[in-house]
């Protein structure tokens, strides 16, 4: 019966040869993806996937609390519900809300240690119903990320597959292996300083100083499932200095605004 | 000939006993004594059918009715008999607003022009009968288009009955004189008279009738002879709903103690849903059983009761409101199992809040957001891992203090609301504007790391914090901010951006940090990084 059934599969194949290519095969169809609200990122990957796993990670201040927060704006500016569970309680609502993240659509899940924190998202998936459930570990002993098992990575993919969830993990280290459909690097390059010194009245109410303005941060592609043709979503790619699609690393610029008022920031991104 | 009905009598026969099986429906199928009277006088008030088998009769002593095996005794409970009244009310108030609170066991409706939506009499009347015994309550109905005729019917005659308009007198006529409730002293009349039933009471000339016992006599002429016509007297729909429930023996564990909560639920959701309304909040009030120190007092070698509060409240309010009792029963579970009563529980005591029901409307064009009630489920649930206040949305402080905000409930429907107005924008807009200039997030230390920090003309130069030193590169500062000096808990700080090469462990690291310097406690801290 083997044999027949596997003489029959034999037989098909090269009957299809040239028109249908591993006919047995389950095709996995291409995630429909969400932007990161960032356009290099965007174009570097396709965008985040939904209903997969997604991993940033990267060393401190690579900028990967800043593509949560880019992300976070992007997603409830278009009125989706966002969770985030914050494994160190280091979220950052003030920044968050200069970065255009509507606050009211954030579930923030303040925990105290790891634990919490997976017990946290493996409830959240559960629940269901989220656009963007993130899990920022970033704050979380590198050693305790370390041994979250693998089938626990397994679990949380299978949770969001077939949904229209974008599941994203922030991390100092890549953890989550081959069960994330995609993987991004991201590292820190120089820093940018407005050097001007301010000359005030009163040299011992305030000094002279120097202004951080920002940095550039490379961004890694390490894995990626998604087509980088789906990026129907962007509508702003730019034919002068646009990404280059044909490489796996992208670097962007991030601006600091944090000392502007909210409606100055506000003023100056529209 | 067509009828005209329009009213209709729900009464419940045995109401003290289906008072107490409504709460209890095991005991429907064993025998079952209700007793009441001061103690230790107690007497036999109500009893079921299976229990007068056994022969158990009215006005029999506790001591009588306990002689019979398996004859279960509960008491008079004059808590839940308001409770069923009040859901028969509700049961009324589903199918009409025009009811009258005729007593505690019967309600008269106004049924007229309830055709297009139940169907004929009969039809009505079989609903109503339905949506009682929905709520565990076995009822008789009458209609007729006389209000007196259809309440004494519905008192003599089980199952739903139909008067038909011109036929009450003789509906009324085999009925005993008794059903019309008369005065004692004027039912002692009718007995001297040998008047027993109400075709004997209507054949008696009116006339000598007034002269010999007054108005009222007149009053039950006319009713016996199916004249009895008065308009209702309508009662407001009450907004309050509430549901008891006492122990004989108090109890402590929660899988119990879950069972009681859920039936409550159960019949309170029922009634909510009978009046079209949904629950807004519940309020869960214990009545804990009396705790016993364990310490004699040495003054008086006595043993001393607690005076501390033998009540438990616990309260839910829900973002949206919900009828679905399963979901009610897990929230109160969750708060529960994080806030126990810490002693048995005797009576428990449940409010709900009403409101109306939430309508949404679906669109093809919204994207996809967590059911309200699932999500409020999923949120009770995370709470009892993180605790209270630990998960909801953040919102802003109308300060300037650094990291102030607070953890407000997470609402859908204020997200929908927030959502409707973002909604408009396409998404492509809101990528051009994000997508534009990407800024620097702070990673928050909360608490602020304690450091220390070496000054070089009033700038940072070196730090020391987590164990590790570090040389600053640059530095940006100070951003000097101070506020509610007129408060309390004034607070002055000096931030600063520095740019670190933290040294120790395996490779120097460089990194952006936020420092600040509190000028009252004249402290260094770390606030966060920039990352």
């Amino acid at each position: 019966m083997l044999s027949t059934s596997n003489t029959l599969r034999l037989h098909l194949e090269s009957a299809l040869a040239g028109r249908v290519s591993s006919p047995f095969r389950f095709q996995q169809p291409h995630p429909v993806t969400a932007s990161a609200g960032i356009a290099a990122l965007d174009h570097l990957a396709g965008g985040l996937p939904r209903g997969c796993l997604t991993e940033v990670f990267g060393t401190l201040s690579s900028g990967i609390t800043s593509l949560l927060h880019s992300t976070l704006a992007a997603r409830t500016a278009n009125a989706e519900v966002c969770a985030l569970v914050d494994a160190q309680d280091s979220f950052d609502p003030a920044g968050a809300q200069s970065a255009g993240v509507s606050l009211r659509q954030l579930l923030w899940v303040r925990c105290r240690n790891l634990d919490q924190a997976l017990r946290s998202v493996d409830l959240l998936l559960h629940g269901g119903g989220f656009s963007l459930v993130a899990i920022d570990l970033s704050g979380a002993p590198a050693r305790l990320v370390r041994q979250i098992p693998l089938n626990f990575w397994f679990r949380l993919r299978r949770s969001v597959e077939n949904t229209s969830t974008i599941l994203l993990v922030l991390s100092r280290e890549s953890n989550a292996k081959t069960c994330a459909s995609l993987v991004l690097r991201m590292e820190r390059e120089a820093a940018r300083w407005s050097l001007r010194d301010r000359l005030y009245p009163s040299r011992d109410f305030h000094t002279p100083a120097s202004l951080l303005d920002g940095w550039t941060t490379t961004a890694e592609m390490i894995r990626s499932s998604a087509q980088r043709t789906n990026i129907s979503f962007i509508d702003h790619a730019r034919s002068d200095g646009g990404p280059n699609l044909n490489t796996d690393v992208v670097r962007f610029p991030l601006r600091s605004n944090h000392f502007l008022p909210a409606d100055s920031a506000q003023n100056e991104r529209t | 000939m067509p009828l005209a009905v329009l009213f209709a009598a729900v009464y419940v026969p045995n109401f003290i006993l289906q008072a107490i099986a409504r709460s209890e429906p095991e005991l429907r199928t064993q025998p079952l004594v209700i007793i009441d009277g001061p103690p230790p006088t107690y007497q036999v008030v109500a009893f079921n059918r299976i229990a007068e088998l056994l022969g158990v009769a009215r006005s029999m002593t506790k001591a009588a009715a306990s002689q019979f095996a398996q004859v279960t005794i509960r008491s008079r409970c004059r808590i839940r008999e308001e409770a069923a009244h009040a859901a028969l009310l509700d049961v009324a108030w589903s199918i009409t607003p025009r009811v009258e609170d005729a007593a505690p066991d019967t309600l008269l409706l106004d049924i007229s022009g309830l055709a297009s939506l139940f169907g004929n009499e009969n039809e009505i009347a079989r609903e109503i009968a339905a949506r009682a015994s929905a709520f565990g309550m076995s009822v008789h109905v009458a209609a007729s288009s006389n209000v007196e005729t259809a309440r004494i019917v519905a008192r003599a005659l089980p199952g739903p009955t139909i008067v038909p308009q011109g036929q009450e007198r003789r509906f009324l006529e085999t009925l005993p004189v008794g059903m019309l409730s008369p005065s004692p002293e004027l039912a002692d009349v009718f007995d001297r008279w040998g008047v027993a039933t109400c075709k004997a009471l209507a054949s008696l000339p009116l006339l000598s009738l007034s002269e010999c016992v007054g108005q009222e006599g007149v009053r039950l002429h006319a009713i016996a002879s199916g004249k009895g016509m008065r308009p209702l007297l309508l009662a407001e729909p009450a907004q309050h709903f509430e549901e008891w429930f006492e122990l004989d023996e108090a109890v402590d564990d929660l899988e119990s103690l879950s069972f009681l909560l859920g039936r409550l639920l159960d019949q309170l959701c029922a009634r909510l849903s009978a009046r079209a309304l949904s629950i807004a909040a519940i309020h869960v009030n214990f009545k804990l059983q009396p705790a016993f120190d364990n310490a004699f007092d040495t003054s008086r070698d006595l043993l001393r009761v607690k005076s501390s509060a033998r009540t438990f409240t616990c309260n839910l309010e829900l973002p949206a409101p919900t009828r679905d009792g399963k979901l009610l029963l897990k929230l109160l579970r969750l708060r529960l199992q994080s806030h126990p009563p810490g002693a048995p529980i005797q009576t428990i005591q449940m409010t709900a809040q009403s409101s109306l029901a939430r309508v949404t409307q679906g669109s093809l064009f919204i994207p996809t957001a967590p059911d309200p009630d699932k999500l409020e489920l999923t949120i009770a649930r995370i709470a009892a891992v993180v605790g209270e206040g630990n998960v909801g949305a953040p919102q802003l402080l109308d300060s300037n203090r650094p990291d102030a905000f607070h953890v407000q409930n997470f609402s859908m429907v204020a997200v929908a609301s927030s959502g409707s107005n973002n909604h408009s924008k396409k998404e492509s807009e809101t990528n051009s504007r994000y997508h534009a200039s990407p800024t620097i997030a702070l990673h928050a230390f909360r608490p602020p790391v304690p450091a220390r920090v070496q000054l070089q003309g009033n700038k940072p130069a070196s730090v020391f914090f987590h164990g590790r030193s570090g040389k600053v590169i640059h530095a940006s500062g100070p951003w000097r901010t101070s506020g509610d000096w007129w408060e309390e808990t004034p607070w002055q700080e000096d931030a600063w951006d520095l740019e670190i090469v933290l040294s120790g462990e395996s490779s120097p690291e460089q990194s952006f940090y936020r420092f600040s310097y509190d000028g009252l406690l004249d402290k260094w801290f770390v606030r966060g990084v920039y990352d």
